[in-house]
């Protein structure tokens, strides 16, 4: 049966410039390149390519060029040349479509829409380089503001202390490599902050890492033990992913090797299936009961989080689960990452963060339990700019997924559910794995933050203040740029020009 | 006697086959070192002076050189001099004028180290640690700092056992 699918790249190879020596061959996992056995030189076969760069950037003579593929159909605006390979694709195979990564489509990103203010003449600005900037921020429980007994005990309100707000995400060990955990986390170590293990169980070469590192407690509950809990500086309870809101994970057998059954404590080649929901969760009542239990595990000695993914009630789920007792509520946009989703789950469920964020920022404050919990949001933040505006709108601190990954070299082929990850990231096959030298990776995480750090205390001094906490929920320094009316009132900002 | 000397590191566990190490080692000892397309494409391919293996099942990668041995079994084989280990630089060089293409240092060296039989050119070729650059070609050219060039010391002994 002839297949309808097209080629999306196709490979430009400058033969002027090749020299034959194979590195874009032994490089491609998806065995693009070969070398022609009858006469050695080398091929490409396109429709294979996933516009990974890979062979690009290794290319020693820039002999390469990776471009999407020429040939489209017809102009129509609705049944786009996309739309028509998706249908191709689903009528080859008959299965739903995966994808990698967050959602793809081109929708009006509001970060982009919200601007930062400046000082000018009536209030001065700080320079960053010549004045302490405090970029230090607590995430946790906070007493409350009215308590009776000031000498309310302290160690009753535990604290994650980070030197910049922002964290690595949730990313298992199993959907990426364990290079990527060891840069990650070792990165987290130096610059004060904190990662995620996923809920992949923490490995045992990255315990060292353990005073940093934010344990996840997801549906299928794998990697959990006491020790487990007892190791992290946080434990997270995982409700749901923003790339993929109300479906659980399937990690297939395949992947399932000896380090990640082990990780994982479950037989190897086993399918590790994380449940839609957790089967113990259907209720706020629930949740607190596996807070509670978390929290009597580890002797009340560390803050428990609950991520959920933003949804379309999340500010009344949010203010339940601050009630059922969470230190920290993490809330994943619909433009959150994944190593493996449905296309249409990541593209067509869920909400954007900003407005999630702003939602549940006014609603904790009006119910007075904004000071309860700290709000950390997740789901396409790709800079610093985006940080400063999450937390102008309400947030504590911020996780970032897919630009820590991006910074660790990923190209977004958005083909991570394959396992052939070129650049050695969403992978646990050796051969590619081996790709990512920890060091390497570690020093790329590092400058990443650095980088935002000196942006971030930018922004600040500009605005005229020395510490994150004067820019924390304070909506005056924001304003939207061609937003409607309901859009401004949502995000609580007012409209440039204002 | 102390002496300071060169020597490639390699980490095998970052090594991921690419063999951008031996592209940069033919290049480095080509007639035109600064241009791979020339060096690769003018008249005959030059010799690389290292190798990259491949683990039988493809999962592994080593780039493999000489290690400088401080008592040689290649200098100690070759029938025509051409084999030498220089004092000051612990390096040891094969004289291509020299070298008969017998192949004695190819089956005497531990680490399968010497380049000759298949190039076509009846020498011997081995890793001189490009002492002329700042660093050796190889490790320069390595994407993922599988290879690392150390300064080591070692115990020069005026006599040698054996």
């Amino acid at each position: 049966m002839l297949k309808l699918q097209k080629a999306k790249f196709e490979i430009g190879r400058d033969f002027d410039r090749c020299v034959g020596c194979g590195v874009c061959v032994n490089q491609c996992a998806n065995e693009v390149h070969f070398r022609d056995p009858y006469d050695e030189s080398v091929c490409a076969d396109d429709i294979k390519c996933v516009g990974c760069q890979r062979c690009v950037h290794l290319c020693p003579t820039g002999a390469l060029r990776v471009v999407s593929f020429a040939s489209r159909t017809r102009e129509h605006g609705l049944w786009t040349s996309t739309v028509i390979n998706e249908i191709h694709l689903q009528s080859d195979s008959g299965g739903i479509l995966l994808s990698g990564m967050g959602h793809s489509r081109p929708d009006t990103v509001y970060w982009d829409r919200i601007l930062l203010n400046a000082s000018q003449v009536t209030n001065p600005s700080i320079d960053p380089l010549r004045e302490p900037m405090e970029l230090k921020t607590f995430l946790g429980r906070k007493p409350p503001l009215n308590r009776k007994n000031s000498l309310d005990a302290p160690e009753k309100y535990p604290q994650l202390e980070l030197e910049i707000p922002v964290m690595f995400a949730a990313m298992s060990f199993g959907s990426v490599s364990l290079n990527v955990h060891k840069s990650l986390a070792r990165a987290a170590m130096s610059q004060k902050t904190y990662w995620n293990t996923g809920e992949g169980g923490l490995h045992p070469e990255v315990r060292a890492y353990r005073d940093r590192a934010i344990v996840q407690v997801a549906s299928g509950r794998f990697g959990v033990s006491p020790e487990y809990l007892e190791e992290g500086a946080c434990i997270e309870i995982k409700i749901g992913q923003g790339a993929k809101p109300g479906i659980g994970g399937h990690l297939p057998g395949e992947k399932v090797t000896g380090e990640v059954a082990r990780t994982r404590k479950i037989p190897p080649g086993s399918d590790a299936i994380s449940p839609a929901p957790h089967h113990d969760i259907y209720s706020i009542e629930d949740l607190s009961q596996l807070i509670y239990s978390l929290k009597e595990a580890t002797a009340y000695r560390k803050p428990v989080a609950v991520k959920i993914a933003a949804v379309h009630n999340v500010a009344a789920i949010c203010s339940g689960m601050a009630r059922a007792g969470a230190d920290i509520l993490v809330i994943d946009g619909y433009r959150g990452g994944s190593g493996a989703t449905p296309l249409r789950i990541r593209n067509d469920v869920g909400i954007p963060v900003e407005f999630a964020l702003a939602a549940v920022d006014r609603r904790l404050r009006e119910e007075g339990i904004r000071n309860e919990v700290s709000l950390v949001v997740s789901g396409g933040i790709r800079n610093s700019a985006d940080v400063a505006k999450a937390i102008a709108l309400g947030a504590d601190a911020v996780y970032i997924g897919t630009a820590a990954l991006v910074a660790l070299g990923c190209h977004m082929c958005q083909n991570c559910y394959t396992g052939k990850c070129n650049w050695g990231i969403a992978t646990v096959n050796p051969r590619l794995a081996r790709r990512l030298n920890p060091d390497i990776g570690t020093l790329r995480a590092e400058n990443l933050l650095r980088a935002w750090k000196h942006e971030l205390a930018e922004f600040l001094g500009g605005m005229g203040m020395n510490a994150i906490e004067s820019l924390r929920g304070n909506r005056l320094m924001l304003r939207g740029l061609g937003l409607t009316e309901r859009e401004l009132e949502i995000l609580g900002i007012k409209a440039v020009g204002e | 006697m102390t002496a300071v000397v060169r020597r490639v590191e390699a980490q095998d566990e970052y090594c991921m086959g690419c063999g951008l190490c031996r592209l940069a080692c033919q290049v480095a000892h080509s007639a035109y070192p600064l241009s791979i397309v020339k060096a690769m494409k003018t008249g005959s391919r030059p010799v690389p002076r290292m190798s990259v293996e491949s683990s039988a099942d493809g999962m592994s990668f080593r780039s493999v050189r000489c290690l400088q041995c401080e008592d040689p079994e290649c200098v100690k084989i070759c029938i025509s001099g051409a084999a030498t280990r220089d004092e000051e630089t612990g390096v040891v060089l094969i004289d291509e004028q020299k070298c008969v293409g017998c192949w004695s240092c190819v089956i005497a060296c531990p680490e399968g180290a010497i380049i000759g039989p298949g190039t076509g050119r009846g020498k011997a070729y081995k890793c001189d640690l490009c002492l002329e650059r700042e660093f050796p070609a190889c490790v320069a050219a390595c994407p993922n700092r599988a290879l690392i060039l150390r300064e080591v010391e070692v115990v020069e002994s005026t006599t040698r056992e054996g």
